[in-house]
């Protein structure tokens, strides 16, 4: 690939609960020093940077002016997606592919400990029919996780076994946020938050910050296999929630279809080596990972084999149900992603991972999708 | 049904609560203020600016801050006016009185300005380039209000 | 290769203070409905579209998902920007990107707010740092003010130079059928005794707040040759941001090192030499009579010193050498999150030759800024030719 783009390196913070000792500043400088030391690029020879942050989660118009100055935005090019950051890894890379830019820094951040999230989140909705009834986010995701129960036959056991799976592996990833040995029965008896999520089904509130640095491909050659290719892209919107069906993900299944058509994937759950799925809550990975086409038939049956750790690897980080924020997330999924075909992803590696997905979900009930496909030059 | 021209508007009063980290720059400087009531800038290894309010990085640069270095709480106006418009302040939701004056401030020894308060609302008086001296509260908190306002001292 | 990109069609809402007769998402389908029939292109044809807004004045999350019916990104890629001020050109710019880089042939951008649905000053208040800035902050019209006095210390303007820019602004939004204030009989005298909101500012010098939005079509040049008759190229884009605190750059207006940064680089990158003369027409976002004296040196337009001679000698009057903002401007129309993308559809009407009343004759390069944030800036050189 002469034209294309490469991920040649990624900085995470680790997720926490409450992270009071960091400005915004200095929590995405964090990454980025990081990621300049790692790297060894200087911010000298960066010339364009896209960050992804919620204005209402920071409390501030125009979040991006707490970290233009730490990306290195001083007379150059930042721009600001109010979205996932992996929506700004694919501004980023179409930057680099116009030929505009040889190297684009992507930053995501948010610290969900400094709001209240239903307060923020209710603004997310219907101002005439919705807000009125008090919803936020949790409250349409318990909405959902019912009709999607309905529909799939899920059941509350199966969305704990998933639960307790992510959670286990989260043990083997250093940054990951809430991680341990939890038996099903623990998280079937933890708090009920909406419907029938309980609270160890849902990502716990997060803070952190996520950096990634895209190359062109002559920029990309110097890294060799810390080179990473990305060989497909694919995002979609669908209808807002009350005008869909919810136990369906139609827009993740079009933007899935555009990212493997350019990546050459026709079988992804036998050609995927590692997804890295966007799912805050049990419920929704199965869901995604049928949109994605890593399993055909029952979903039960999936999640069984999945929390055995049989199968494509799904979310071998633990995944956002762990714990990542929002806006973050995503970048998350493509960081891990990124450190599976690069071989870096330490104790929680995935043996020869080669090829690996990543997805992030944006709005209510994820009405809109983002899916990444990586290829990393040889295997490990 | 009834044919109407006329249009609703719905009311939502959004209350939205914060608790903002000040971070580890932010924290050493208004810990300085309360404790001593005393301003610190940091300067920039490279270009020497020294910056306040103090931060990781110099933008410019794009190096790691230094040193600490005290600044003045004297210094000048490099922009002034007389706050006339009323507005709901975010800080509270009410109504922020008005008028009242505010000034773009250059601290002596400090390479970047502060927006504040100035104790002054005849425009004929407020003016760039007058010289202007913090007005400190004996009762402090560690925050920006520490500095009551800036009054003119030329 | 990167793909050439040009926009197709533009449409406007009716710009006004309140839109009550339409929600969010009927006032987008509006500006939607009409740059789709101006760019004779069916919703089928749009690869993905672009979305600018600023949450925090109508005080809505994701009000695109809410209203994605009225913009059609039904199943369709979409992305969301803000900026601030700058937002509409940040998205034409991310739209540009996208095209040149062969992700997509065309592209729908939008911009939008609905101001009179929140409250504006508190939302620019919260621009603010909350711990170093906002109990200080005093919305837009107090920072303008704070901004201008840099400028007015300079020396080379007066308050009579600022109300003949407001003029300017009033009387070429009058020949706008969309611009939110239509004022053909103001004078300066007028401006000059209008309400002081905030030494220098006066009510007249002051942009309006505004329900309003734009959408523009963009296309790759394999396409756009066949779609239109005489398009507008986008010959070059780039961005320039500050520091992070208002008073980093203490001079903020005076010496508005964004401005001077991101125009002489897109100068460089078309070849132009002498903005003057070798612009035909400037849409630039310019918020205040007093910012727009300051543009024009920031934008070289002017040596330092001479933006009130070049008022005065009406330069930048309609039929004047170089005519800035014929649309009347954000001194007559400021829906914030539409705003900068209004500057670039304006400039394409004028190299497209349909600006109707306002039109400028034989316009072969324009410029497009906008402005927000900490004092940064996106500019844009539109072309009728590649």
């Amino acid at each position: 690939m002469t034209s294309g783009v490469a991920i040649v390196g990624v900085a995470q913070t680790c997720y926490e609960a409450a992270k009071d000792h960091l400005a915004y500043n200095e929590l995405v400088y964090e990454v980025v020093a990081k990621l300049l030391r790692e790297t060894g690029v200087k911010m000298a020879d960066i010339h364009s940077q896209i960050t992804a942050s919620q204005d209402m989660f920071d409390g501030k118009t125009i979040s991006s002016m707490s970290v233009n100055e730490v990306v290195g935005g001083y007379l150059k090019s930042e721009a600001k997606v109010a979205a996932d950051g992996l929506q700004a890894a694919l501004y980023g890379a179409a930057r680099i592919l116009s030929g505009s830019f040889e190297y684009t820094l992507i930053t995501a951040h948010a610290k969900e400990s400094e709001s209240r999230r239903p307060a923020v989140t209710v603004s997310m909705f219907d101002p005439f029919t919705q807000r009125p009834l008090g919803l936020h986010d949790a409250i349409s995701s318990g909405l959902q996780a019912e009709r999607y129960l309905h529909v799939s036959g899920v059941t509350e056991e199966n969305m704990a076994e998933l639960s307790r799976r992510r959670h286990l592996d989260a043990k083997k990833n250093p940054l990951a946020q809430r991680a341990g040995d939890f038996t099903t029965k623990q998280i079937l008896e933890s708090p009920q938050m909406a419907g029938p999520l309980r609270e160890m089904m849902v990502s716990p509130s997060s803070d952190g910050a996520c950096a990634v640095l895209l190359a062109s491909a002559e920029r990309a050659s110097a890294f060799g296999k810390r080179a990473v290719w990305i060989t497909g892209t694919g995002n979609c919107t669908d209808a807002y929630w009350t005008e869909r069906d919810l136990a369906e993900a139609r827009a993740l299944e079009l933007a899935a279809a555009k990212a493997y058509k350019a990546a050459g994937i026709r079988n992804p759950a036998k050609e995927l080596d590692v997804a890295e799925i966007s799912a805050r809550c049990a419920f929704e990975e199965p869901m995604y990972a049928d949109a994605l086409q890593l399993f055909d038939g029952d979903p039960r049956a999936w999640i069984r084999q999945s929390a055995k750790g049989e199968g494509i690897a799904v979310n071998p980080s633990g995944g956002a149900i762990t714990g990542n924020p929002t806006s973050v997330a995503g970048l998350t999924r493509l960081a891990e992603a990124y450190l599976q075909v690069s071989g870096q992803a330490g104790e929680h590696q995935v043996a020869g991972a080669r090829t690996a997905l990543a997805h992030a979900a944006d709005g209510i009930c994820g009405q809109g999708h983002t899916v990444v496909v990586l290829r990393g030059n040889s295997g490990n | 049904m009834a044919k109407t021209d006329e249009v609703i508007r719905v009311p939502f009063l959004m209350k939205m609560e914060y608790r903002y980290a000040l971070g580890a720059y932010a924290s050493r400087f208004f810990q300085e203020l309360k404790d001593h009531g005393r301003l610190f800038g940091i300067r920039c290894p490279e270009c020497e600016r020294v910056y306040i309010p103090p931060r990781p990085v110099c933008g410019i640069c794009f190096v790691e801050t230094g040193e600490w270095v005290p600044v003045s709480d004297e210094g000048v106006l490099v922009g002034a006016t007389v706050v006339r418009l009323p507005f709901i302040d975010p800080m509270t939701g009410e109504r922020r009185p008005v008028p009242y004056g505010m000034g773009i401030i250059r601290l002596d020894g400090a390479s970047t300005a502060m927006y504040h308060f100035v104790d002054e609302t005849d425009d004929a008086k407020l003016k760039v380039g007058r010289r202007v001296k913090a007005r400190i509260r004996a009762n402090r908190k560690g925050n920006m209000r520490d500095i009551e306002c800036f009054e003119l001292v030329d | 290769m990167p793909q050439k990109v040009a926009i197709i069609g533009t449409g406007q809402t009716k710009h006004a203070a309140k839109r009550t007769d339409v929600n969010i998402r009927e006032l987008v389908n509006e500006a939607v409905t009409r740059a789709l029939i101006d760019a004779e292109v069916q919703l089928d044809e749009i690869d993905a579209i672009m979305i600018g807004n600023m949450e925090p004045f109508e005080g809505f999350m994701f009000p695109e998902h809410w209203a994605v019916e009225g913009w059609g990104g039904y199943l369709k890629p979409s992305v969301k920007f803000n900026t601030g001020g700058t937002v509409g050109t940040t998205t034409i710019a991310a739209s540009y990107y996208y095209i040149a880089a062969g992700i997509y042939d065309t592209v729908l951008a939008i911009g939008f707010e609905k101001q009179s649905d929140g409250h504006t000053q508190t939302a620019i208040t919260t621009v603010g740092d909350p711990v170093w800035e906002r109990t200080m902050m005093a919305g837009a019209v107090g920072n303008f003010a704070l901004m201008a006095s840099t400028f007015i210390a300079e020396g080379g303007v007066t308050d009579e130079h600022a109300a003949k820019v407001a003029v300017k602004a009033r009387h070429n939004g009058a020949r706008n059928v969309n611009a939110h204030l239509q004022m053909p009989d103001l004078k300066v005298e007028d401006v000059m005794k209008s309400e002081l909101l905030s030494w220098p500012v006066r009510k007249l010098d002051m942009c309006p707040q505004s329900d309003g939005a734009v959408a523009v079509v963009l296309t790759a040049d394999h396409l756009a040759k066949k779609r239109c008759a005489r398009p507008a190229w986008i010959r070059a884009v780039t961005t320039a941001h500050e520091q992070q605190y208002m008073g980093d750059s203490p001079k903020r207006l005076a010496v508005m090192r964004s401005q001077t940064a991101a125009s002489r680089r897109l100068y460089k990158m078309v070849g132009i030499t002498n903005p003057r003369k070798e612009l035909d027409v400037a849409e630039i976002y310019e918020v205040a009579s007093w910012a727009e004296l300051a543009m024009y040196q920031n934008l070289g337009f002017c040596e330092p010193g001479e933006a009130g001679k070049l008022i005065d000698e009406g330069v930048t009057l309609m039929g004047g050498e170089l005519p800035v903002n014929p649309s009347g401007g954000v001194l007559c129309t400021n829906p914030i999150g539409a705003t900068a993308m209004i500057r670039v559809a304006e400039a394409a009407l004028q190299v497209m030759g349909k600006a109707g009343e306002h039109q400028v004759p034989n316009v072969k390069t324009a410029l497009a800024t906008g402005y927000g944030g900490n004092a940064w800036t996106d500019a844009m050189i539109l072309s009728a030719s590649f």
